[in-house]
Protein backbone atom coordinates (compact mmCIF):
# COMPACT_ATOMS: atom_id res chain seq x y z
CA UNK A 1 0.00 0.00 0.00
CA UNK A 2 1.08 3.40 -0.73
CA UNK A 3 0.64 6.32 1.06
CA UNK A 4 0.00 9.99 -0.76
CA UNK A 5 -0.08 13.44 0.84
CA UNK A 6 -1.66 15.98 -1.27
CA UNK A 7 -1.01 19.42 0.49
CA UNK A 8 -3.59 21.96 -1.03
CA UNK A 9 -2.87 25.46 -0.41
CA UNK A 10 -4.11 28.51 -1.59
CA UNK A 11 -2.52 30.21 -4.72
CA UNK A 12 0.14 33.51 -3.59
CA UNK A 13 -1.86 35.56 -5.53
CA UNK A 14 -5.54 34.66 -4.16
CA UNK A 15 -5.83 36.64 -0.68
CA UNK A 16 -6.12 33.71 2.11
CA UNK A 17 -8.57 35.92 4.55
CA UNK A 18 -8.68 33.17 7.39
CA UNK A 19 -4.78 33.00 6.86
CA UNK A 20 -4.81 36.89 7.92
CA UNK A 21 -7.34 36.54 10.51
CA UNK A 22 -5.13 33.60 11.99
CA UNK A 23 -2.11 35.71 12.05
CA UNK A 24 -3.85 38.49 13.30
CA UNK A 25 -4.91 36.29 16.54
CA UNK A 26 -1.45 34.74 16.91
CA UNK A 27 0.27 38.48 17.10
CA UNK A 28 -2.36 39.05 19.48
CA UNK A 29 -1.50 36.09 21.70
CA UNK A 30 1.90 37.80 21.90
CA UNK A 31 3.77 35.53 18.78
CA UNK A 32 4.89 39.03 17.50
CA UNK A 33 7.12 36.87 15.05
CA UNK A 34 4.55 35.53 12.68
CA UNK A 35 4.62 37.53 9.55
CA UNK A 36 2.49 35.48 7.61
CA UNK A 37 0.15 32.64 7.80
CA UNK A 38 -1.63 30.57 5.02
CA UNK A 39 -4.33 27.89 5.74
CA UNK A 40 -4.30 24.83 3.71
CA UNK A 41 -5.93 21.50 3.64
CA UNK A 42 -4.34 17.88 3.68
CA UNK A 43 -5.39 14.85 1.55
CA UNK A 44 -4.35 11.82 2.20
CA UNK A 45 -4.68 8.96 -0.08
CA UNK A 46 -3.93 5.02 0.00
CA UNK A 47 -3.15 3.73 -2.92
CA UNK A 48 -3.13 0.02 -4.03
CA UNK A 49 -0.25 -1.38 -6.01
CA UNK A 50 -2.32 -1.12 -9.73
CA UNK A 51 -1.16 1.99 -10.90
CA UNK A 52 2.26 2.33 -12.94
CA UNK A 53 2.65 5.31 -12.84
CA UNK A 54 2.10 6.75 -9.29
CA UNK A 55 3.40 10.50 -10.34
CA UNK A 56 1.45 10.51 -13.30
CA UNK A 57 -1.70 9.34 -11.41
CA UNK A 58 -1.41 11.54 -8.83
CA UNK A 59 -1.47 14.51 -10.64
CA UNK A 60 -4.22 13.57 -13.02
CA UNK A 61 -6.22 13.19 -9.87
CA UNK A 62 -5.26 16.56 -8.93
CA UNK A 63 -5.99 18.21 -12.37
CA UNK A 64 -9.12 16.55 -12.20
CA UNK A 65 -10.62 16.48 -8.86
CA UNK A 66 -8.89 17.39 -5.90
CA UNK A 67 -7.52 20.94 -7.21
CA UNK A 68 -9.02 23.93 -8.85
CA UNK A 69 -5.70 25.56 -10.04
CA UNK A 70 -7.48 28.72 -10.62
CA UNK A 71 -7.58 29.51 -6.94
CA UNK A 72 -4.65 26.88 -5.87
CA UNK A 73 -1.81 25.20 -5.53
CA UNK A 74 -0.31 21.72 -4.12
CA UNK A 75 2.47 19.71 -3.49
CA UNK A 76 2.70 16.09 -2.90
CA UNK A 77 4.37 13.28 -0.81
CA UNK A 78 4.62 9.47 -1.33
CA UNK A 79 5.40 6.75 1.31
CA UNK A 80 4.69 3.62 2.46
CA UNK A 81 2.03 2.63 4.63
CA UNK A 82 3.87 1.32 8.02
CA UNK A 83 2.97 -2.61 7.97
CA UNK A 84 1.85 -2.79 4.52
CA UNK B 1 -41.38 24.49 -23.71
CA UNK B 2 -39.50 22.04 -21.05
CA UNK B 3 -37.21 22.85 -18.28
CA UNK B 4 -34.91 20.58 -16.61
CA UNK B 5 -34.33 20.95 -13.12
CA UNK B 6 -31.18 19.13 -12.63
CA UNK B 7 -30.63 18.03 -8.67
CA UNK B 8 -27.86 16.60 -7.20
CA UNK B 9 -27.68 15.37 -3.36
CA UNK B 10 -27.95 17.96 -1.50
CA UNK B 11 -29.56 20.45 -3.80
CA UNK B 12 -31.89 22.76 -2.29
CA UNK B 13 -33.51 25.21 -4.00
CA UNK B 14 -35.49 23.16 -6.23
CA UNK B 15 -38.41 23.43 -5.14
CA UNK B 16 -38.33 27.15 -5.40
CA UNK B 17 -37.28 26.35 -9.03
CA UNK B 18 -39.66 24.40 -9.94
CA UNK B 19 -42.40 26.54 -8.40
CA UNK B 20 -41.08 29.89 -10.24
CA UNK B 21 -41.07 27.84 -14.05
CA UNK B 22 -43.58 25.91 -13.82
CA UNK B 23 -46.39 27.68 -11.57
CA UNK B 24 -45.17 31.18 -12.09
CA UNK B 25 -44.27 31.03 -15.71
CA UNK B 26 -46.46 28.75 -16.33
CA UNK B 27 -43.90 26.25 -18.70
CA UNK B 28 -43.17 22.25 -18.80
CA UNK B 29 -40.76 21.74 -15.83
CA UNK B 30 -39.04 18.54 -14.81
CA UNK B 31 -36.95 17.19 -11.81
CA UNK B 32 -33.99 15.65 -13.51
CA UNK B 33 -31.67 13.71 -11.32
CA UNK B 34 -27.94 13.86 -11.39
CA UNK B 35 -27.73 10.25 -12.83
CA UNK B 36 -29.75 10.93 -15.95
CA UNK B 37 -26.89 11.30 -18.80
CA UNK B 38 -29.58 12.65 -22.12
CA UNK B 39 -31.26 15.90 -22.08
CA UNK B 40 -32.19 15.85 -25.27
CA UNK B 41 -35.79 16.32 -24.69
CA UNK B 42 -35.27 19.40 -23.04
CA UNK B 43 -35.11 22.76 -23.95
CA UNK B 44 -33.57 24.52 -20.87
CA UNK B 45 -31.54 23.14 -17.97
CA UNK B 46 -31.78 25.13 -14.34
CA UNK B 47 -29.29 24.13 -11.87
CA UNK B 48 -30.77 25.39 -8.34
CA UNK B 49 -28.67 26.16 -5.29
CA UNK B 50 -28.08 23.99 -1.94
CA UNK B 51 -24.92 22.00 -1.16
CA UNK B 52 -24.62 19.64 -3.47
CA UNK B 53 -22.38 16.79 -2.40
CA UNK B 54 -22.66 18.31 0.82
CA UNK B 55 -19.72 21.23 0.00
CA UNK B 56 -17.37 18.39 0.69
CA UNK B 57 -14.56 19.24 -1.19
CA UNK B 58 -15.29 22.49 -2.77
CA UNK B 59 -18.57 23.98 -3.49
CA UNK B 60 -19.65 22.27 -6.54
CA UNK B 61 -16.38 20.08 -6.80
CA UNK B 62 -17.86 16.53 -6.00
CA UNK B 63 -20.46 17.70 -8.88
CA UNK B 64 -18.09 16.60 -11.85
CA UNK B 65 -18.36 12.92 -11.15
CA UNK B 66 -21.90 12.82 -11.94
CA UNK B 67 -23.28 10.96 -14.94
CA UNK B 68 -25.39 13.97 -15.05
CA UNK B 69 -22.27 16.18 -16.12
CA UNK B 70 -21.20 14.75 -19.56
CA UNK B 71 -25.07 14.65 -20.54
CA UNK B 72 -25.03 18.82 -19.28
CA UNK B 73 -21.86 19.51 -21.46
CA UNK B 74 -23.31 18.24 -24.63
CA UNK B 75 -26.15 20.05 -23.79
CA UNK B 76 -24.32 23.28 -23.18
CA UNK B 77 -22.42 22.67 -26.55
CA UNK B 78 -25.76 22.63 -28.74
CA UNK B 79 -26.22 26.73 -27.51
CA UNK B 80 -29.59 25.77 -25.29
CA UNK B 81 -29.87 27.68 -22.40
CA UNK B 82 -28.55 26.35 -18.74
CA UNK B 83 -28.63 28.76 -16.03
CA UNK B 84 -26.70 27.84 -12.61
CA UNK B 85 -27.53 29.75 -9.52
CA UNK B 86 -25.97 29.55 -5.67
CA UNK B 87 -24.16 26.23 -5.55
CA UNK B 88 -25.62 25.40 -9.45
CA UNK B 89 -22.85 28.17 -10.15
CA UNK B 90 -20.34 26.81 -8.09
CA UNK B 91 -21.12 23.60 -10.13
CA UNK B 92 -20.77 25.38 -13.78
CA UNK B 93 -16.89 27.05 -12.73
CA UNK B 94 -15.97 23.55 -11.64
CA UNK B 95 -16.70 21.64 -14.41
CA UNK B 96 -15.45 24.14 -16.75
CA UNK B 97 -18.72 25.40 -18.43
CA UNK B 98 -17.63 29.11 -17.18
CA UNK B 99 -14.34 30.59 -15.83
CA UNK B 100 -13.25 31.07 -12.41
CA UNK B 101 -13.76 29.78 -8.89
CA UNK B 102 -14.94 30.48 -5.11
CA UNK B 103 -13.95 31.46 -2.31
CA UNK B 104 -15.29 31.81 1.22
CA UNK B 105 -16.97 35.53 0.90
CA UNK B 106 -14.77 37.94 2.37
CA UNK B 107 -16.17 37.98 5.92
CA UNK B 108 -15.99 34.58 6.39
CA UNK B 109 -19.54 33.97 6.85
CA UNK B 110 -22.52 32.72 5.41
CA UNK B 111 -24.47 35.46 4.33
CA UNK B 112 -28.32 36.15 3.31
CA UNK B 113 -30.49 38.88 2.50
CA UNK B 114 -31.40 41.03 -0.37
CA UNK B 115 -28.95 42.11 -3.02
CA UNK B 116 -29.10 44.93 -5.45
CA UNK B 117 -27.79 44.40 -8.58
CA UNK B 118 -27.24 46.10 -11.96
CA UNK B 119 -27.91 44.66 -15.10
CA UNK B 120 -25.36 44.98 -18.30
CA UNK B 121 -25.94 43.38 -21.02
CA UNK B 122 -30.01 42.92 -22.17
CA UNK B 123 -28.58 41.02 -25.23
CA UNK B 124 -27.77 37.84 -23.40
CA UNK B 125 -30.60 34.93 -23.94
CA UNK B 126 -31.41 35.85 -19.88
CA UNK B 127 -31.58 39.42 -19.74
CA UNK B 128 -33.77 40.78 -22.19
CA UNK B 129 -36.24 41.71 -20.59
CA UNK B 130 -34.61 43.48 -18.01
CA UNK B 131 -33.61 47.72 -18.71
CA UNK B 132 -29.85 48.01 -19.28
CA UNK B 133 -28.24 49.74 -16.30
CA UNK B 134 -31.55 48.47 -14.06
CA UNK B 135 -31.17 47.78 -10.73
CA UNK B 136 -32.90 44.40 -9.99
CA UNK B 137 -33.08 43.13 -5.83
CA UNK B 138 -32.39 39.36 -5.86
CA UNK B 139 -32.55 37.98 -2.90
CA UNK B 140 -28.98 35.55 -1.73
CA UNK B 141 -27.75 33.24 0.66
CA UNK B 142 -24.02 32.09 0.76
CA UNK B 143 -21.16 31.18 2.11
CA UNK B 144 -18.85 30.33 -0.67
CA UNK B 145 -20.34 33.51 -2.86
CA UNK B 146 -16.65 35.47 -3.25
CA UNK B 147 -16.19 35.11 -6.94
CA UNK B 148 -12.35 34.91 -8.07
CA UNK B 149 -10.86 35.56 -11.57
CA UNK B 150 -7.35 36.49 -12.36
CA UNK B 151 -6.77 39.93 -14.42
CA UNK B 152 -6.75 38.90 -17.82
CA UNK B 153 -10.31 36.65 -17.25
CA UNK B 154 -11.41 40.19 -16.25
CA UNK B 155 -10.41 42.16 -18.85
CA UNK B 156 -11.80 38.89 -21.61
CA UNK B 157 -15.24 38.81 -19.65
CA UNK B 158 -15.36 42.71 -20.16
CA UNK B 159 -14.09 43.11 -23.67
CA UNK B 160 -17.14 40.24 -24.82
CA UNK B 161 -19.93 41.88 -22.79
CA UNK B 162 -20.00 38.47 -20.36
CA UNK B 163 -20.53 40.05 -17.06
CA UNK B 164 -24.19 40.27 -17.12
CA UNK B 165 -24.80 41.33 -13.14
CA UNK B 166 -22.80 42.92 -10.81
CA UNK B 167 -23.79 43.99 -7.06
CA UNK B 168 -24.90 47.45 -7.23
CA UNK B 169 -24.34 49.20 -3.70
CA UNK B 170 -22.34 45.91 -1.39
CA UNK B 171 -19.92 43.61 -3.06
CA UNK B 172 -21.64 41.28 -0.37
CA UNK B 173 -18.94 38.25 -0.34
CA UNK B 174 -16.19 40.28 -2.02
CA UNK B 175 -16.37 38.74 -5.57
CA UNK B 176 -14.05 39.87 -7.78
CA UNK B 177 -15.30 43.28 -9.51
CA UNK B 178 -18.15 42.92 -7.16
CA UNK B 179 -19.29 40.31 -10.60
CA UNK B 180 -22.39 38.78 -9.49
CA UNK B 181 -23.45 36.79 -12.96
CA UNK B 182 -21.21 35.78 -15.84
CA UNK B 183 -21.99 34.23 -19.32
CA UNK B 184 -19.96 31.30 -21.05
CA UNK B 185 -18.47 32.32 -24.19
CA UNK B 186 -21.04 31.66 -26.48
CA UNK B 187 -23.82 32.83 -24.36
CA UNK B 188 -25.94 30.44 -23.22
CA UNK B 189 -24.74 29.63 -19.94
CA UNK B 190 -25.11 31.37 -16.99
CA UNK B 191 -24.31 31.54 -13.76
CA UNK B 192 -25.12 34.02 -11.17
CA UNK B 193 -24.74 33.48 -7.22
CA UNK B 194 -28.32 35.70 -6.40
CA UNK B 195 -31.35 33.30 -6.47
CA UNK B 196 -33.98 34.87 -8.84
CA UNK B 197 -36.36 31.82 -8.51
CA UNK B 198 -36.98 33.46 -4.63
CA UNK B 199 -38.22 36.93 -6.53
CA UNK B 200 -40.72 35.85 -8.84
CA UNK B 201 -44.17 36.74 -6.85
CA UNK B 202 -44.90 40.24 -4.77
CA UNK B 203 -45.79 37.45 -2.21
CA UNK B 204 -42.99 36.47 -1.42
CA UNK B 205 -40.90 40.29 -1.49
CA UNK B 206 -40.56 40.87 -5.02
CA UNK B 207 -40.63 40.12 -8.41
CA UNK B 208 -37.56 41.37 -10.01
CA UNK B 209 -36.32 37.98 -10.86
CA UNK B 210 -39.20 36.70 -13.07
CA UNK B 211 -37.84 38.83 -16.29
CA UNK B 212 -34.83 36.59 -16.27
CA UNK B 213 -37.64 33.55 -16.80
CA UNK B 214 -39.29 35.34 -19.03
CA UNK B 215 -36.56 36.28 -20.95
CA UNK B 216 -35.78 32.58 -21.46
CA UNK B 217 -39.12 31.50 -22.39
CA UNK B 218 -39.41 34.52 -25.19
CA UNK B 219 -36.43 33.72 -26.94
CA UNK B 220 -37.35 30.28 -27.23
CA UNK B 221 -40.68 31.02 -28.06
CA UNK B 222 -39.19 33.40 -30.91
CA UNK B 223 -37.21 30.23 -31.96
CA UNK B 224 -39.51 28.19 -32.75
CA UNK B 225 -42.14 29.95 -33.59
CA UNK B 226 -39.63 31.29 -36.59
CA UNK B 227 -38.86 27.41 -37.51
CA UNK B 228 -42.56 26.42 -37.49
Amino acid sequence: MTKVNVYVTLRESVVDPQGIATKEALQTLGFNEVENVRIGKVIELELNGSASDIDAHVKEMCDKLLINKVIEDYRYEIGEVAGK
Amino acid sequence: MKFAILTFPGSGSDIDMYHAVKEVLGAEAEYVQHIETDFAGYDAILIPSGASYGDYLRPGALAQSSPAIEGLKAFAATGKPVLGVGNGFHILAETGLLPGAFLRNKGMKFRAGSAKLTVHNTDSKFTADYENGQEVTIPFAHEYGNYYIDEATVAELKANNRIVFTYADENVDGSTEAIAGVLNEQGNVLGMMPLPERAVEEIIGGTDGLPLFNSILKRWSENNVSQA
